[in-house]
C-alpha cells in the first residue's frame, strides 16, 4: 500500500503539468488561432457593424422594447438582455411570482389589442435571457401594432416576417423562428429610419 | 406533441445506434492498446509523457494500485484547480479583471470539475477569467472523462481476464483515451462549433450599441474549445451561467442535436466495447437495449408534460406548451429531449431551465439521476454503474432458480454482491441524508427561490445532481453559500469515489477468478428476459428508495399545478 502511494507521486505531478500544458494551454490557444484564421466573424461573436459602430450580434439577442419595433421576449438576464449575466427566471410551475408576472403581461397586451390569443413565448422568459428569436406566431401577433405606429401596410409587414422566418433543417432539426435583430433591421430598411 | 418533435427523437436514436458500433470498436482498440491511425502523429507525445513521468505503460497494476494512482492523480488535479482559482487575480488572460474566487467556491468548483460533476455555483461569465476557464476547468473536462473511461476499462478487464492479478495500467489507459479519442474529436468538434457561431477568442467581451441605442456588453472568450469537451466528456460545465441555453454556447438546432449526440456517443459505444471485451457483443447490445427502453420512457413523459404546458398559464389564455425557461430555437421537443439526455448521462449541461419545467417534466431528470445515471450514463461511469446493477440482477435471478449466479463467464459470489450493494447504497444514503439536513437547518432553508413543494424539489435536485455527479440544477436555489458549497462539495466527492473504490474491488476480485463456461443451467444474459430483469432491478433497487422524496417534491407540485394552487 505504501509503495502504491509513493510510486504515484512523480507520475501524478508530471502528468498534471504535461496535461495542463497540452489541454489547458496548447489546445485552447491552437483552436483560437485556427478559429480566428478560418472563421473570424463567428469566432468574435458574429457582430454586425454599421457606420463603424457595433450594433448587435446575429447570434445573441438584444432588447427591443419600443412600440416601433418587433419586441423580443421578456428576459431575466440582469435588467434584461444583460450580456454579462445570462439567466432564466427559474420560477417553477406553481410559483405565485410567475403567475403574477404573466398575468400583468397578458393584461397589458389585452388592453392594447383585445381578443387575440397570446403566443406563449411573448409572455415567458427564455432560458438564457438572451434569446435572439421569437416564434413566427409571435412576430405575426405584433404586425398590426407596428403597421399602425409606423403607418406601413400590414400585408407588406407580413411578407417581411415570412421572408425572415428561419425554417428547421430537414423540417425537424430546430424550430421555425424569427431573429428579431434581423427582422428589425429589415423593418428599418423599408420604413423611414427613426432618429437615434 | 408534434410530428417534427417525434422525428427529432427518432433521428437522435437512429444516429446514436449507428454510431455505437464504430465508436465501440475505436474504444476497443484503445482498450487493447493497439496501434491506431493516429499513432503516427500522437505516438511520440504519448511516449514523451511516459518518459518524463517515468511510467512503464505495460506495468500491470493490481486493483489497489490502480485505485491509488487514480486517486492521487485526481487529488493533484484538484489542487491545481484550487490554486489557479484562488490566484486568478494575479494570473494573465483576465480581460475583465475578475478577483480571486472565494475559498468555499474554489473548493466546490475544484471538487465539482474533478469528479466530472461540473456543478456550477457561479456564473461563468461573471466570475472566471479566460485562463481559469482553460487551465482550471477545461483540463478537468478531459481528464475526469478519461479517468471514467479508464475505470470502465479496468472493470471490463476484471470480467475478461482469467486468474489474473492485474487490471491494466491507469496511466496508459487515461493517456491513450485522452490522446487518441477525446482530443482529436474535440479539435474537429470545436471547429464545427465555431463555424456555427460559437466564439473562440481571448477577448473578454465586446461592446454593442443596440438598435434602440442601449449599451450592451456581450461576454466572449475561448468558448468553443471548452464546449466541445464539455459535451463529449459528459462534463456539462458551461462557459456561461446558463450553459447550453446561451446562444453563444448552442446557437442552432443543428448544434443542439450534435451536442445531444456527443453526450451519449461514448457511453453507448462503451456498451459495445464491453461486449467485445468479454467475447460476445450481444452482451453489450442487451445492456444498451435496457438503457434505451428507460431512456425512451423518460423522454416520452417529459415531452408529453412540457407540450401539455402549464394549466396556470392556460387559465390566463396563453396558448401552447410550457415555454417558461426555454429558447425559441429549441422549442418544446428539443428542450425536453436534451433534459432527459443530459441527466440520463451524467452530463448536466442544460439548454433549458429545468427549474421551470412542469412538475412531472422536471421529475424525469431528477429520477434519471437518482437511478445513478446508468441510462447510458457518464463516460465510463455509466457502464460501470450499470454493470454493478447487472451483478445484482444475476444474483437475484440465481436466488430465484437456486443456482450459483454467473455473468459473462464469471461466478458471482458473496464478495462481489456485497461490494456492488455497498456501491449502490452510497447514492440514496448521501442524497437523502444531505437533503434531510438541508431541509431543516436555517442555512439550508435559505436556499430555495420557489416556495411550497417546488422549493423542496430544488434542494432535493441539488443534492441528487451533486452526489450523482450530474451538475445540472434547479437553478433557482442560491447555492453559492458556505453551507451549500461545502455540503455539495463533500457530496460530489463521496458520490464519485465511494462508488469507484468498491467497483474496482469487484473488478480485482473478478479478474482473479477462473472462467466458468456457460452450461444448460446458466441464466442467459443476452435475451429480452434478461433485458427486462435488468430494467426491473434498476428501477426497484435504484429507484424505489427515492419515491417518498419524489412524492414530497414533484408529485405534490404536480397536484398543486393541476388544481391551480400557487405558492
Amino acid at each position: 500500500m505504501n509503495n502504491d502511494i509513493l510510486s504515484s507521486f512523480r507520475p501524478a505531478l508530471v502528468m498534471t503539468l504535461l496535461f495542463a500544458l497540452l489541454l489547458g494551454i496548447a489546445y485552447p490557444l491552437a483552436m483560437t488561432g485556427i478559429g480566428q484564421a478560418i472563421f473570424p466573424r463567428q469566432a468574435n461573436g458574429s457582430v454586425v457593424r454599421e457606420d463603424g459602430k457595433i450594433i448587435g450580434s446575429t447570434v445573441v439577442g438584444q432588447a427591443f422594447t419600443s412600440e416601433r419595433y418587433f419586441r423580443t421576449r421578456p428576459s431575466a438576464a440582469g435588467q434584461g438582455y444583460d450580456g454579462l449575466a445570462s439567466s432564466g427566471s427559474n420560477l417553477g410551475p406553481t410559483s405565485q411570482a410567475l403567475g403574477d408576472r404573466v398575468q400583468q403581461a397578458v393584461a397589458a397586451m389585452k388592453a392594447a389589442e383585445p381578443g387575440k390569443p397570446i403566443p406563449a413565448d411573448l409572455v415567458t422568459t427564455s432560458a438564457s435571457g438572451l434569446d435572439p428569436d421569437i416564434t413566427p406566431q409571435a412576430a405575426y401577433y405584433q404586425v398590426d401594432r407596428i403597421a399602425r405606429v409606423r403607418n406601413i401596410d400590414a400585408h407588406a409587414l407580413k411578407r417581411l416576417v415570412a421572408r425572415t422566418i428561419d425554417r428547421p433543417l430537414f423540417g425537424f432539426i430546430g424550430e421555425p423562428r424569427v431573429n428579431v435583430f434581423e427582422l428589425n433591421r429589415r423593418l428599418d430598411g423599408i420604413g423611414a429610419k427613426p432618429a437615434r | 406533441m408534434t410530428v417534427q418533435g417525434w422525428l427529432l427523437i427518432a433521428a437522435f436514436v437512429g444516429i446514436l445506434l449507428a454510431l455505437t458500433k464504430p465508436m465501440g470498436l475505436w474504444l476497443f482498440a484503445i482498450y487493447e492498446g493497439r496501434r491506431t491511425a493516429l499513432h503516427a502523429a500522437l505516438g511520440p507525445v504519448e511516449r514523451g509523457f511516459y518518459r518524463l513521468s517515468r511510467i512503464r505503460p505495460d506495468e500491470d497494476q493490481s486493483w489497489r494500485r490502480y485505485a491509488v494512482h487514480m486517486l492521487v492523480f485526481n487529488g493533484t488535479l484538484l489542487l491545481l484547480t484550487y490554486v489557479v482559482l484562488r490566484a486568478q487575480a494575479l494570473l494573465p488572460l483576465n480581460p475583465l479583471g475578475y478577483g480571486a474566487v472565494s475559498e468555499h467556491l474554489a473548493f466546490n468548483t475544484a471538487v465539482s470539475f474533478t469528479t466530472n460533476t461540473n456543478w456550477q455555483s457561479y456564473g461563468g461569465e461573471s466570475t472566471m477569467s479566460n485562463l481559469s476557464q482553460m487551465l482550471a476547468l477545461t483540463i478537468h473536462n478531459f481528464l475526469s472523462a478519461a479517468t471514467g473511461i479508464a475505470l470502465a476499462f479496468a472493470l471490463f478487464r476484471g470480467f475478461a481476464r482469467r486468474s489474473a492479478t492485474g487490471l491494466g495500467n491507469f496511466w496508459a489507459d487515461m493517456t491513450r483515451v485522452t490522446l487518441y479519442l477525446l482530443l482529436p474529436i474535440c479539435v474537429v468538434y470545436s471547429l464545427f462549433l465555431i463555424a456555427s457561431g460559437v466564439p473562440q477568442t481571448l477577448a473578454g467581451s465586446v461592446d454593442v450599441s443596440t438598435i434602440e441605442g442601449v449599451r450592451q456588453t456581450l461576454a466572449l472568450g475561448p468558448v468553443a474549445s471548452q464546449e466541445a469537451i464539455k459535451m463529449l466528456g459528459t462534463n456539462g460545465g458551461g462557459f456561461f451561467n446558463v450553459n447550453s441555453a446561451h446562444p453563444f454556447e448552442n446557437p442552432t438546432g443543428l448544434t443542439n442535436l450534435v451536442q445531444m449526440l456527443s453526450i451519449f456517443a461514448i457511453g453507448a459505444g462503451l456498451t459495445y466495447t464491453f461486449g467485445k471485451a468479454v467475447g460476445n457483443t450481444r452482451q453489450g447490445w442487451a445492456i444498451l437495449a435496457a438503457m434505451m427502453f428507460m431512456f425512451l420512457a423518460g423522454t416520452t413523459l417529459t415531452y408529453w408534460q412540457e407540450a401539455s404546458g402549464n394549466p396556470v398559464l392556460h387559465a390566463l389564455q396563453v396558448v401552447g406548451g410550457n415555454m417558461e425557461g426555454k429558447e425559441v430555437r429549441f422549442g418544446i421537443a428539443a428542450s425536453a429531449l436534451y433534459s432527459v439526455v443530459t441527466t440520463a448521462a451524467s452530463c448536466g449541461a442544460v439548454n433549458a431551465m429545468h427549474d421551470s419545467f412542469t412538475a412531472l417534466g422536471g421529475l424525469v431528470p431528477l429520477f434519471n439521476m437518482q437511478l445513478g445515471e446508468v441510462v447510458i450514463g457518464g463516460v465510463g461511469a455509466g457502464i460501470y454503474g450499470f454493470l454493478l446493477f447487472a451483478i445484482l440482477a444475476v444474483f437475484v435471478a440465481g436466488l430465484m432458480v437456486g443456482r450459483t449466479p454467473e455473468y459473462v463467464g464469471k461466478k458471482i459470489e458473496s464478495r462481489e454482491v456485497k461490494l456492488a450493494v455497498l456501491a449502490i447504497a452510497v447514492l440514496p444514503l448521501i442524497i437523502l441524508g444531505m437533503t434531510a439536513v438541508a431541509s431543516v437547518v436555517e442555512s439550508g432553508l435559505a436556499g430555495p427561490l420557489n416556495k411550497g413543494p417546488h422549493g423542496f424539489s430544488e434542494i432535493l435536485y441539488a443534492f441528487t445532481s451533486a452526489v450523482a455527479n450530474n451538475g445540472s440544477a434547479f437553478a433557482g436555489l442560491t447555492a453559492n453559500t458556505p453551507f451549500y458549497n461545502g455540503m455539495l462539495g463533500v457530496g460530489m466527492w463521496l458520490g464519485r469515489f465511494f462508488i469507484i473504490i468498491p467497483m474496482l474491488a469487484v473488478a480485482g476480485s473478478l479478474a482473479a477468478k477462473k472462467y466458468t463456461p456457460p452450461t444448460a443451467g446458466s441464466f442467459p444474459t443476452t435475451g429480452p428476459l434478461w433485458t427486462g430483469l435488468l430494467i426491473g432491478i434498476v428501477l426497484i433497487v435504484g429507484g424505489l428508495t427515492f419515491l417518498p422524496s419524489l412524492a414530497l417534491g414533484p408529485i405534490a407540485d404536480h397536484f398543486a399545478m393541476i388544481r391551480g394552487q400557487l405558492f
